[in-house]
C-alpha cells in the first residue's frame, strides 16, 4: 500500500497536497485498488466553490460508482482534463498523473481535520 | 457429486455471426407475385433513396437458423440456476402466461375504459386492477396502491415524488433524503432525480443501520428515510421500530424499497413496521418475468395520508359493484406512465397471488429464507461471510481468495462454465469482494447442492490452481471479455 509522505488524507480515501495557497487532490492507492479499473471520472467545474468534505467529483469503475469529496474547502482552480480521455491514470499513478482537481485554499487550518500518513496507514490497516 | 465437466468441445457454445454476414446478392425469403392492379407512378425523384438500403439478403431458412441459434444462447431461469442476489430470479410459472393471453385481457384497447360507457366493456380488466391493489394492500399493510410505475426504479421515483408532494402540501421545504450505505444504487438516484440531496448513513458492525449516526443526521430538513428490509446484506433491520419512531417525530416519511419483500411475505408487513410509502417489484416477488423477459412492474403503495397525491387514473368500485376510472384527485402528482401500467404483467401477478393464497405466500418466504441459509451454512467455512445467518439471500466475500490472486469476478466467470448464472458481485459496496447469492424458493435441494459443490471446488481451485479460474469462462461463445475496455472505449456506433 503506497502512502507517500507530505500528503494529508481523509477517511474517505482522498489525498491532498498543500502547495502554498493551493491544494492538489486525488484518491489514494487504497481507493484505486478497491475500485478496480477506473472507467470514468466526472470532474468538478473550474470556479466551483466547495466546502470541506462536500461532493467534489464522481468516479466510476468496472465495479462501482463512488463519490470523491473535497478534502479542503475552496475554489476549484484547475481540473485534470487528461482523465476525460484516460481515466486509467487514476490506477496507474494516483498520486501524480492521476490527480483530480486543484483547489484555492479557503482555510489552511482545515488540515487539522485530516489524517497524516501515519494516521491514515493505521486507519487503512484497521479496515 | 459429479460436477459439470468443463472444456468438452460439445459443451462449448458457438458464437452466432451477424445475419449480414450470411447475405448473398439476390437471395430472397419471399418473392412477390406480379401486381394484378395498374402500377402507380413512382413518387417524385427527390423522395427516392439513392443509396442501397443494405438489408441482409437471406433465405427463410437462413433467418430461422440465425434466430434459433441466437435463442439457444439465451441464459434464463428456464434453462439454468440464476442466483443473482437482490434480483429474486424465481421461476415464473407458465400458467400465468396462459392467463395473460386470454383474449379478454390481451386484445383490449387501453383507451376503451376512458370512452363514454367504455368502462362497462372492460369490467373484468378493471376488476383485476382493483383486486390486485386490494391484495397488495393486504400483503404489505398499506392503504392504497397505484399500479402505474413500469419498473422498480420507476416506482422509487414515484414514491419520492409522492413524498415531495406531501411536504409541499404542508408548505415546507425539505432538502434531504437519508439512505443507508447498504442501499441499492437506485435509491439515491431516484431521490436525487426528485430533487433531494442524499445523506448517507453507515451500517453498524452487525450490518444494520447505525442508530447513533442516524440520530445525528435526522432533523426537520429531512424529507424521508429510504430503507430496504431485509437489507442488501440479507439482514432484517431489527431497529426498524425505533427508526420509524424517530423519523415520524420530525414528520420525515419512511420509504420501503420492496426489492427484498420475498423474505418476509406473509410474516410481517412494511405498513405495520412504520413505513409510509412502498414500491414492489412484481417481476421479483410476484414471479412475473424479469430481465429480458419483462417488462417489469413497480406498483407503489401508500398510507392514507399520502393517498390524495397518487397518480391518476385510479380504479374505483361503485356501490353497485361497477368499476370505473376515477380522475377526481386534484392533488394527484399526475401520470407516471401510459394508462394503467404494464397491465398484462399485473394480470400475471394477480394470478400468481391467487394461486398461492395466503398460506402459499407464507411458505414462499420460509422456503426462500431456508434455501439461502442452507447455502450460507454450507459455504461459511470456504468464504468469508457478512453474517452468521441471513434472510432470503446471503452475502459471501472472496476476501480469503484474494491471497491467491483470485477475485469475486473470477469466481463469477467460472460459475458460468458450471452452468450457473453468476451471483451479484461487488455489491453491497460495504463488503469487500462481495458475492451476493439469492437462490429463491423455487430451487430444489439438488440444485442448491450442485451450486455448493461448485463453490467449494472453486475455493479449492483458488488455492491449488488459480489460473483455471483466471481463464474462465471457456464454454461460452466468447472467452473472458475485457470489461474495462468495453467501459472505457464505448463505441455503440460500431455495433
Amino acid at each position: 500500500m503506497n502512502i507517500p509522505d507530505g500528503l494529508y488524507f481523509t477517511k474517505e480515501h482522498e489525498w491532498v497536497k498543500i502547495e502554498g495557497t493551493t491544494a492538489m487532490a486525488g484518491i489514494t492507492d487504497y481507493a484505486q485498488h478497491a475500485l478496480g479499473d477506473v472507467t470514468f471520472v466526472e470532474l468538478p467545474k473550474k470556479g466551483q466553490v466547495l466546502k470541506q468534505f462536500q461532493l467534489m467529483a464522481t468516479i466510476e469503475s468496472v465495479k462501482a460508482a463512488s463519490d470523491i469529496y473535497a478534502p479542503v474547502s475552496g475554489t476549484i482552480v484547475e481540473i485534470n482534463a487528461e482523465l476525460n480521455s484516460n481515466p486509467g491514470l487514476v490506477n496507474q499513478d494516483c498520486y501524480a498523473k492521476g490527480w483530480v482537481a486543484k483547489v484555492m485554499l479557503a482555510d489552511p487550518q482545515e488540515t487539522k481535520n485530516l489524517l497524516d500518513p501515519a494516521a491514515y496507514k493505521a486507519y487503512v490497516e484497521g479496515l | 457429486m459429479e460436477l459439470t465437466p468443463l472444456n468438452r468441445p460439445e459443451q462449448t457454445q458457438r458464437a452466432e455471426g451477424l445475419i449480414f454476414n450470411k447475405s448473398r446478392a439476390g437471395r430472397r425469403c419471399t418473392r412477390f407475385s406480379l401486381p394484378d392492379v395498374p402500377q402507380a407512378p413512382a413518387p417524385d425523384a427527390k423522395f427516392l433513396r439513392h443509396s442501397a438500403c443494405e438489408l441482409p439478403e437471406v433465405s427463410e431458412l437462413d433467418v430461422v437458423r440465425h434466430f434459433t441459434n441466437l435463442s439457444r444462447l439465451n441464459f434464463s431461469v428456464d434453462t439454468n440456476f440464476y442466483p443473482l442476489g437482490s434480483c429474486t430470479m424465481k421461476y415464473n410459472p407458465k400458467f400465468t402466461e396462459d392467463i395473460s393471453r386470454l383474449e379478454g385481457f390481451c386484445r383490449l384497447h387501453p383507451i376503451l375504459p376512458q370512452l363514454k360507457g367504455g368502462a362497462l366493456c372492460v369490467q373484468g380488466a378493471l376488476e383485476v386492477l382493483y383486486e390486485t391493489e386490494q391484495l397488495l394492500c393486504e400483503i404489505t399493510g398499506m392503504d392504497n396502491f397505484t399500479m402505474q410505475p413500469a419498473a422498480g426504479a420507476h416506482g422509487e421515483l414515484t414514491g419520492v415524488m409522492l413524498i415531495a408532494a406531501y411536504h409541499r402540501a404542508k408548505k415546507r421545504k425539505r432538502k434531504y433524503v437519508i439512505i443507508p450505505d447498504s442501499a441499492h444504487g437506485t435509491n439515491p438516484a431516484s431521490a436525487a432525480i426528485a430533487g433531494y440531496e442524499i445523506i448517507n448513513v453507515p451500517s453498524n458492525a452487525d450490518g444494520t443501520m447505525d442508530l447513533a449516526a442516524l440520530k445525528e443526521k435526522l432533523n426537520e430538513d429531512v424529507a424521508a428515510i429510504m430503507m430496504t428490509c431485509p437489507n442488501t446484506l440479507g439482514l432484517f433491520e431489527n431497529q426498524i421500530d425505533e427508526i420509524a419512531r424517530l423519523a415520524h417525530k420530525v414528520d420525515a416519511l419512511m420509504y420501503y424499497d420492496g426489492a427484498n419483500l420475498n423474505a418476509i411475505l406473509g410474516h410481517c408487513r412494511p405498513g405495520d413496521l412504520g413505513f409510509d410509502v412502498i414500491h414492489l417489484n412484481l417481476h421479483k416477488t410476484f414471479a412475473t418475468p424479469h430481465g429480458g423477459g419483462g417488462p417489469g412492474a413497480g406498483p407503489v403503495g401508500v398510507k392514507n395520508k399520502l393517498a390524495e397525491f397518487l397518480p391518476v387514473s385510479r380504479v374505483k368500485k361503485d356501490k353497485d359493484g361497477t368499476f370505473t376510472l376515477d380522475y377526481a384527485h386534484p392533488d394527484s402528482i399526475g401520470y407516471l406512465a401510459h394508462f394503467y401500467g404494464n397491465f398484462l404483467v399485473i394480470v400475471k401477478a394477480y394470478a400468481y397471488i391467487l394461486y398461492l393464497g395466503r398460506e402459499g405466500l407464507i411458505r414462499t418466504a420460509q422456503q426462500a429464507v431456508l434455501n439461502a441459509n442452507y447455502i450460507l451454512a454450507k459455504l461459511k467455512d470456504h468464504y468469508d461471510t457478512a453474517a452468521a445467518r441471513c434472510m432470503h439471500e446471503c452475502v459471501l466475500s472472496a476476501a480469503p481468495q484474494t491471497a491467491h490472486g483470485v477475485h469475486a469476478l473470477d469466481i463469477a466467470k467460472y460459475l458460468i462454465d458450471c452452468g450457473i448464472h453468476p451471483p451479484t458481485i461487488y455489491f453491497p459496496l460495504i463488503v469487500k469482494e462481495a458475492l451476493m447469492v439469492e437462490p429463491t424458493e423455487t430451487e430444489s435441494k439438488e440444485t442448491l447442492d450442485h451450486f455448493i459443490d461448485c463453490m467449494v471446488r472453486i475455493a479449492r481451485l483458488a488455492r491449488e490452481d488459480p489460473a483455471t479460474l483466471k481463464n474462465a469462462p471457456l464454454t461460452t461463445p466468447v472467452a473472458r471479455l475485457d470489461e474495462t475496455k468495453a467501459a472505457r472505449e464505448m463505441n455503440c456506433a460500431s455495433l
